[in-house]
């Protein structure tokens, strides 16, 4: 730290996240001729549900916005976390211990969303994983081939995961679906309006067929014993154990909204408030996908596609987009609604099950009276390294507590980094890339 | 509320509990008002820091005094007070600033204040993450720091065990001669307390307390890195600049091995956001005493309000102006550090016993013009 | 076929292969563990996204760097946190 202020770039548009959302709005930002910026702090562009090593393993769709991005001319900032966001707009990033300074004339929040992670006791041992969690790893090269894995979890992502551990060499042995039959038959039937969606989940199916596929069914507690872990599921009349090597266990998705809430972008029901052009309650700032609550690929791109338009002052060319855009917010309200939490998940958690993973509080040291804030003050839950982004979603979900504010740094940031962004009016020329 | 309680004490900040504790002790029937809930003002947003301080006479009584009270209450204080008595190792990074020290050093050494001088080699071997080229400093090793929010709690929980009622998410809307004003109604009281701390002055107008901001920001778990409450002396210059915003280096290891960093001061009134090029500045000043600060990762930041007054003493006594009004407020920094025997005090005041120190110049009626 | 890098995790050399997350890299050979928890449990990967902060580790002398997020580098030294 010393020798370099932060470099500073300039644009016209900057976006935030490069999963489908900020790679549509990048795209289309830059078509209309603006400068673009796009910040994400994983290696490489695709968020989540394209995430790959290479490109060859990604849909064909996934691989065309991709090669949309690359000639879009939009530059890319990987590998890179945005820690703070401001007036201006003035967005300050890490890059590997480097800071860099982002002002741009508007701004496009497609952060994405993150797994619910819920309670329950042994969910804090290692071989407990997330559902998307545990196929990022997979796409980051975890081995699992012969290893006994279990998937319990909820929701459109569960089917995709089960396939790809399955074809990635898994013995999968059970795929519990919490919500229940009667939900997701009522699911499945309303994608008879999106046949290729219900085809799509047909097929995930056939690539774990024989694979034992449970609704109504999750994941009690888990423990471990003689070196091994056993995961005990319920589907309400009977309960039972079965040894695994890996258990992929989480609730469903919640949108990623600290960088909009630290702008002070109006979010409702979990979700950052937008206008038809994606347009929040800041001036300039827009969101697009799974933060404004609106989940599924379809939705990002379509979104992205407007917040990218509208951020580049082509607002009136979103149009056409709009009406595609509530259709997807109908599937997306009918998947909420389909798998939204049963009431049984919260009651897995005993008084030593740990509710804050990085500050080991468990739930027996939490008030259900308490905010967030209170509970920081009293048993440090919320103040460590994830800052509430793991506990936060959970003790919403225990306790109906709300969000403390968010405050800078977004991420653990060096002091000296965060020291050089906050140099006003002291930046460098240009992009040093 | 049934019976009508002997005193009301507004504001369950640390001062407002240690209040609440030394009346109560007394047999008093005490009722504590908070508008959120206890402890949750600058008694959670300060850095915890039990320190004798010299500026003044009466600021050296006040907080030597309450020293000895907390060491006379540490058997009973809980665990998650997390008291340490790390000591304060106050740096001078030149010549004029050791002379500072020397002079501190013959101060308290006069009034039985354990004290060392060190020059630059031996600042080195008590803290290591210091830079080379220091002139020195002076460690106090019967400081300490606490978790004040803990602390304010169990003088709460104590006072309630001795009978007094803690009433959290009621605010006081106004105080009244032997009464206070809340949305149910009027309770009345022979004694009430404004502890208000930075907000004393909303119910009390001529209180001459303005609110101080202050930003801190703590770091993920760095062991080993620092042992001492490490100040630099420049801080007694920053803590005297009323007019422009100043920035000192104080840092202070947290029983988990994070690292808790200040301070600043401005006078912006209620503004709580997190003013970047301060932080910034602040940050800076810290690295240039501790190189290695540079490279822990910072995971949250805030601010608090000290509640400051225009002679840096707090206002403990009777209020002439409104019957029945006593003060506890205006602490500036030194909140935590004197909050038992601003409560102490004040009990002993409003019993009409002999004050262990001299009251007079904390006395509130100070503030008045009348007063000369 | 991706060439193999060679890291140091602990001080011990480990070939992995390029173009993984240092987070599966260490998962597959053996790390089910990454840091020790505030009350001293093990604890591993879990969201694989940056989110959760269980998987960080020292990387090359910086402190609490998510290895989920890390592809393997040639002559990255990897400390393991606690």
């Amino acid at each position: 730290m010393g020798e370099s202020a932060a470099s500073a770039i300039e644009a016209d548009v900057a976006i935030v996240g490069a999963g489908p959302a900020g790679i549509a709005a990048a795209v289309h930002a830059s078509g209309a001729g603006r400068r673009v910026v796009v910040l994400d702090a994983a290696p490489r562009p695709g968020g989540q549900i394209w995430r790959h090593q290479s490109r060859e393993s990604l849909p064909g769709v996934a691989r065309e916005w991709l090669d949309r991005l690359d000639r879009s001319g939009a530059v890319t900032f990987m590998s890179t976390g945005v820690v703070d966001a401001g007036p201006g707009l003035r967005l300050g990033a890490e890059h590997q211990g480097r800071p860099i300074v982002v002002h741009a004339g508007s701004l496009v929040i497609a952060t994405g969303a993150q797994e619910r992670f819920l309670p329950f006791p042994g969910w804090t041992l290692p071989g407990v994983m997330g559902v998307g969690g545990a196929q990022a790893l997979v796409k980051a090269g975890m081995e699992v081939g012969g290893r006994r894995v279990a998937v319990a979890g909820t929701g459109p992502l569960l089917l995709p995961v089960a396939a790809a551990l399955r074809r990635a060499g898994a013995d999968l042995r059970l795929v519990a679906e919490q919500a229940t039959a009667a939900r997701v038959l009522g699911f499945a039937a309303s994608l008879w309006r999106t046949p290729r969606r219900l085809a799509q989940a047909v097929a995930y199916r056939a690539a774990f067929a024989g694979v034992r596929y449970r609704w109504g069914t999750w994941v009690v507690r888990v423990d471990a014993a003689e070196g091994e872990l056993h995961a005990t599921y319920t589907d309400g009349r009977s309960t039972w154990a079965e040894p695994v090597d890996l258990l992929c266990a989480a609730s469903g998705l919640v949108p990623s909204t600290e960088l909009a809430r630290l702008l002070g972008c109006a979010v409702v029901d979990g979700g950052v408030a937008v206008d038809r052009l994606q347009l929040t309650s800041v001036p300039n700032v827009y969101a697009a996908g799974e933060p404004t609550g609106n989940t599924g690929v379809d939705a990002a791109l379509v979104e992205g596609a407007i917040a990218g338009l509208a951020a580049a002052g082509r607002g009136d060319e979103a149009g056409a987009y709009i009406p595609a855009r509530d259709r997807h917010r109908d599937f997306s309200l009918r998947t909420v609604s389909a798998f939204r939490l049963r009431e049984e998940l919260r009651r897995r958690v005993g008084p030593d099950t740990i509710v804050c993973r990085c500050e080991d509080v468990p739930y027996s040291a939490l008030r259900p009276s308490w905010g967030a804030r209170q509970a920081k003050l009293a048993t440090r839950a919320g103040m460590g390294s994830c800052q509430a982004r793991v506990c936060g979603p959970a003790m919403q979900y225990l306790f109906g507590s709300a969000a403390d504010s968010v405050r800078v740094p977004l991420l653990p940031t060096p002091l000296g980094v965060l020291a050089d962004l906050s140099e006003s009016g002291n930046d460098s020329q240009g992009a040093d890339r | 509320m049934t019976t009508r309680p002997d005193v009301i004490v507004v504001g369950a900040g640390i001062v407002g509990a240690a209040c609440a504790y030394y009346l109560a002790r007394q047999g008093r029937r005490v009722a504590v008002f908070d508008a959120s809930f206890a402890g949750s003002g600058t008694t959670a947003a300060g850095m915890g820091h039990i320190v004798v301080m010299d500026d003044s006479e009466p600021q050296f009584a006040l907080t030597s005094w309450s020293q000895r009270l907390l060491d006379d209450l540490l058997p009973e204080l809980p665990a998650d007070a997390e008291f340490d008595r790390c000591g304060t190792l106050w740096v001078a990074e030149d010549e004029p600033q050791l002379e500072v020290a020397r002079r501190k050093l013959s101060l308290y050494h006069a009034r039985g204040v354990d004290a060392e001088l060190l020059e630059g080699p031996g600042l080195a071997r008590l803290e290591p993450m210091l830079r080379k080229g220091l002139a020195g400093g002076l460690r106090v090793p019967g400081d300490g720091v606490v978790y004040p929010p803990a602390v304010a709690r169990w003088l709460l929980h104590e006072a309630v065990r001795r009978g007094a009622s803690l009433m959290e998410g009621r605010r006081i809307e106004a105080i009244l001669p032997r009464a206070v004003r809340t949305a149910d109604g009027q309770l009345h009281a022979d004694v009430v307390i404004n502890a208000a701390g930075a907000e004393a002055a909303r119910l009390t107008p001529r209180l001459p307390i303005v609110p101080r901001k202050g930003h801190l920001v703590i770091t993920e778990r760095a062991p080993d890195t620092c042992r001492h409450q490490v100040v630099e002396l420049g801080y007694l210059q920053s803590a005297h600049t009323m007019s422009t915003a100043s920035v000192a280096f104080n840092v202070q290891p947290r029983p988990t091995g994070q690292l808790l960093l200040g301070s600043s001061r401005e006078l912006v009134g209620w503004d709580d956001s997190i003013n970047r090029e301060l932080l910034g500045r602040m940050i800076r000043r810290a690295t240039a005493f501790m190189p290695g600060l540079a490279r822990l990762n910072a995971l949250r930041t805030w601010t608090g309000f000290r509640p400051a007054t225009p002679d840096k003493l707090p206002l403990i006594g009777e209020w002439p102006e409104v019957e029945g009004l006593w003060i506890a407020a205006g602490h500036e920094g030194l909140g935590i550090t004197t909050a038992l025997g601003t409560g102490a005090l004040l009990a002993d005041l409003i019993a009409g016993h002999a004050p262990v120190i001299d009251a007079g110049p904390f006395a509130p009626g100070r503030a008045l013009p009348e007063a000369a | 076929m991706s060439l193999l890098v060679q890291i140091r995790v602990n001080g011990a050399p480990l070939g992995v292969p390029g173009g993984s997350s240092l987070a599966a890299a260490l998962l597959n050979a053996g790390f089910t563990a990454f840091r020790m928890s505030v009350h001293g449990e093990p604890r591993g990967p879990v969201c694989g996204m940056g989110t959760c902060f269980e998987c960080r580790v020292t990387i090359d002398g910086a402190p609490g760097r998510r290895a989920c997020l890390e592809p393997v580098r040639e002559g990255m030294a990897v400390e393991l946190d606690g």
